[in-house]
């Protein structure tokens, strides 16, 4: 731990989170960034902030960060209060940050990058870091003699070796190719199980999302739409919006008459009033049998190997359908006719 | 993302650092201007002299001849080394470029001592009976020596441009049926024309501002009769009205130079093309190449040496001694040496501004600290004599108004490569160094310095490089007695004392070509720069 990283301003720890935003504001001239976001983090906790690209997210981690001033609105680091009355300058606020394009130092070598943040100080904990992300032997190359994902193990160490109280990863993964990708991810996630931090990380990849985050906090128009387990957020999305974020969803006109909303293949129980409604439904929940009758058409069929995505289309409005199916099921091609149904679950919001 | 593309007000330290920089730079110019206002009626009454129009004339006409034969030189000359199979092309290439270490005084020295009834060609032709030449001076003299000496930066800029084209082009047109040399002239060089322009512009802003050679010549431009203006008469204001007008005709041409070089970048389609053009076989022309190639040399590079060299071996002979030579060039270090410094350190504020914060007030800074590519060497040194004498008699002969004159004049020379260095980094580099816990100085030193060191030291070298060659402005604003190779080359050729002239040349020649040389592979061809 440096000297320039000290305890200053220590206040009550509100409710024991590592991270609180309260009501975060920033425009850059015309467009608003940031609109009124509220955030809580749990101390130990990996969170992944999803949403498209513009919706903020980006600039969200950088007020956290302390890179970026917010025009109004609070912060609580551990407790501490970084943003609103005043603001603690980013070098101490004890946060790591893992850029998109890792920002490694091009002039230093590996160990001179990892050794960075402790300003000459103590070895030992520069080697432990090293073992912990498994960079023995590559202390004295330079960044650019790295794999990519032995880059991205440098820039974790980099900023977990002053001991931070939070890290934060901006599109971490996004520069490695997808061979890559899954293997770094989990790297990632053991590493900062092991330095027990809490982290917060930006991506617009809901499989990344899903995957490996403790929870999970949908962002669309700079706020904060819905916060949950991946499972919450992907069986329970409140809205359409986030519906389509975390995994492909069949939104579906419909109507709802006491209390059952129906669409062209199915039925649910829904707690709205009579009148026009939306049937959410996952692809993977809806069974496809071929029917020379059937009241569905095949338009398209994307194969994937372990899976394939048929896209049909119902009715007399030509509704499309996707439905997922795994790699064993009958052969389909454009154009043959065939009968859906519901096989999981299904909800309906209102239109 | 708005956050990626977003400004941030910079640091209010940086900010008014670059800004007394800026206002530093535009001090002569603006005194200048305030001279003129006070005295109004003079002012339309100097600028009305039917001699001033000639004054015009001639400068322009000067101008215009000489960027007329150093295109004719340079651009074949760019096209010989980057294109075709001339043999030893890289060795050319470097050569061509050697000619900017002669300062133009240096050059129309060795043309003087080499026509005349004295001079070196009598001494060397007199045994096949040649017993006089007539003496070289006037227009043809300062045409002579101007165009050997600027050729270089038509040379080196159209070079540049022909490296920056897609070959695929010429390609193209040579598929849709047109031949080599129809292609050439009508896809190659109207391509090539910004470039071409934007060279010879250099060169035309080099003559107006040039003071060595046309007063060694006597010629009379702008420069010459402003110095004699302020020589002669006791009213000083002529001098200063006459000095505005040629700062206004420098801005002028540097506003053309400014569209052709936009229009260059509009040109470039394909910026860096991947794959090399082919290589032009000379096949006949190969020698003929060579024997053009090696004639532009003599005549840029081993004549002007060799006649140093006949004139310092005439001095020796006549037991000419050194002494002063060593102490002039003790004098020229150390101006250069604090001059790049100093130079360097008042370029970091603009740079990181220009580099870093982009905005309305970081341009308008930047803009104020290149004013000195529009000011004549002879032109800063007069306004700040006329200033120190007015505002500040102490500062009046001293080197710290000597240092503040190259700041103002070689400023962009170090601002220019240091900016572009600054933003080859990637700001990210800062804000990871902040979130370790250092602050906004510390991760500027500690993680852009070391990656910026290298252009930074290559534009103090090439600072250094023209102070060392710098004249007027070093001539005027001295302490009196203290002597630098240039003020020493100009006060003896001046004097007719050529055999004593030729050691200090040939010794800043020498100093010159240097840096000169190692900077010949970094140095963009946009940070040359006329003197």
């Amino acid at each position: 731990m440096t000297q320039t990283m000290t305890h200053d301003t220590v206040t009550a720890d509100r409710n024991g989170s590592a991270l609180r935003c309260v009501d975060l504001r920033k425009r850059f001239g015309a467009t608003v960034a940031v609109d009124g976001l509220d955030l809580t983090v749990p101390r130990g906790e990996l969170l992944a902030l999803l949403g498209p690209s513009g919706c903020g997210k980006t600039t969200t981690l950088r007020m956290i960060a302390g890179l970026e001033r917010p025009d109004t609105g609070d912060i609580w680091i551990h407790g501490r209060h970084v943003d609103g009355a005043g603001s603690v300058p980013p070098e101490r606020r004890r946060v790591g940050f893992v850029f998109q394009d890792l920002a490694l130092f091009p002039h230093l070598d590996v160990w001179g990058n990892i050794a960075f943040g402790l300003g000459g100080a103590p070895a030992e904990r520069v080697e432990e870091m090293i073992t912990l992300a498994r960079l023995q032997g590559l202390e004295r190359r330079m960044p650019h003699e790295l794999s990519g994902g032995q880059q991205q193990r440098v820039a974790l160490a980099r900023c977990l070796v002053p001991g931070p109280d939070l890290v934060l990863l901006d599109e971490p993964f996004s520069n490695l190719d997808r061979m890559l990708r899954a293997a770094v991810r989990a790297e990632v996630r053991e590493l900062l199980r092991a330095a027990g931090v809490t982290s917060v990380f930006v991506t617009h990849d809901n499989e990344e999302a899903l995957s490996i985050a403790d929870h999970v906090a949908v962002m669309l128009d700079g706020r904060i739409r819905q916060v949950g387990t991946p499972s919450s957020v992907y069986a329970h999305p409140v809205d359409g919006e986030v519906a389509e974020l975390v995994g492909e969803m069949n939104l579906l006109p419909g109507s709802v008459r006491d209390r059952r909303a129906s669409t062209a293949f199915a039925e649910v129980a829904a707690s709205l009033p009579d009148g026009p409604c939306y049937v959410l439904i996952r692809p993977e929940d809806i069974g496809i049998d071929p029917d020379p009758a059937g009241p569905a058409v095949v338009v398209d069929v994307e194969y994937y190997g372990h899976d394939e995505l048929i896209r049909c289309s119902i009715g007399p409005s030509e509704q499309e359908v996707m439905v997922r199916v795994v790699g064993t099921g009958p052969r389909l091609v454009p154009g043959d006719r065939v009968r859906l149904r519901l096989v999981g679950a299904a909800r309906a919001l209102p239109a | 993302m708005p956050a990626r593309g977003a400004r941030h007000p910079p640091p209010t330290a940086t900010a008014s650092l670059a800004a007394l920089v800026g206002a530093a730079a535009l001090l002569p110019a603006g005194y200048l201007v305030i001279r003129a206002t006070e005295a109004t009626g003079q002012t339309w009454d100097v600028i009305l002299r039917s001699s001033t129009a000639w004054l015009f004339a001639r400068s322009l006409g000067l101008a215009a001849a000489v960027t007329a034969a150093c295109i004719l030189i340079g651009v074949p000359l760019a096209w010989l080394t980057t294109r075709t199979d001339l043999p030893g092309r890289r060795a050319w290439a470097t050569l061509f470029a050697l000619p900017l270490a002669f300062p133009s005084y240096v050059f129309a020295l060795a043309l003087t001592g080499s026509f005349g009834d004295r001079g070196m060609l009598v001494a060397v032709l007199g045994t096949f009976g040649v017993e006089g030449l007539p003496s070289i001076s006037g227009f043809f003299g300062a045409f002579f020596a101007l165009t050997l000496l600027c050729f270089p930066y038509v040379y080196l800029v159209t070079a540049a441009g022909i490296r920056g084209l897609d070959p695929s082009v010429e390609e193209v047109s040579r598929t849709l049926g047109r031949g080599r040399w129809r292609t050439f002239l009508g896809v190659t060089l109207p391509l090539l024309r910004p470039s071409i322009a934007a060279g010879g512009l250099l060169v035309a802003l080099y003559c107006l501002h040039d003071f060595g050679a046309v007063s060694l010549m006597r010629f009379q431009t702008f420069t010459q009769a402003i110095f004699l203006q302020y020589r002669a008469a006791f009213d000083r204001t002529p001098a200063a009205i006459l000095s505005l007008a040629l700062i206004l005709l420098a801005v002028l041409i540097l506003a053309v130079e400014q569209r052709a070089r936009g229009r260059a970048r509009y040109h470039r389609t394909a910026a860096g093309a991947g794959r090399p053009a082919t290589t032009i076989a000379l096949g006949r022309w190969r020698w003929p190449a060579v024997v053009a190639s090696g004639v532009v040399v003599v005549g840029s590079l081993l004549m002007p040496v060799a006649v140093l060299g006949f004139w310092l071996g005439r001095g020796v002979r006549a037991g000419v001694p050194f002494d002063l030579t060593w102490s002039a060039a003790a004098g020229a270090i150390g101006l250069g040496a604090s001059g790049s410094a100093l130079t360097l350190l008042a370029a970091v504020p603009v740079a990181v501004l220009a580099a870093r914060h982009p905005g309305r007030v970081s341009s308008t800074i930047e803009r104020a600290a290149h004013v000195g590519y529009a000011l004549p060497g002879l032109v800063v040194g007069l306004a700040f004599v006329f200033l120190a004498v007015r505002t500040a008699p102490p500062l009046y002969q001293t080197i710290p108004l000597v240092l503040l004159a190259y700041l103002v004049l070689f400023l962009p020379q170090a601002s220019q490569p240091l900016k572009n260095a600054i933003q080859q980094v990637n700001p990210r580099l800062e804000e990871a160094a902040r979130t370790l816990g250092r602050t906004r100085l510390q991760a500027f030193r500690e993680v852009v310095v070391p990656q910026v060191a290298g252009p930074a030291l290559a534009g103090a070298a090439l600072v250094f490089l023209t102070v060392m060659k710098e004249l007027p402005a070093t001539l005027l604003l001295r302490p009196t007695g203290f002597e630098t190779l240039a003020t020493r080359v100009w006060s003896w050729t001046s004097a007719g004392r050529l055999s004593q002239a030729a050691a200090p040349a040939l010794l800043l020649v020498a100093l010159c070509a240097v840096p000169l040389y190692l900077l010949a592979r970094r140095v963009q061809p946009e940070d040359v720069r006329a003197e």
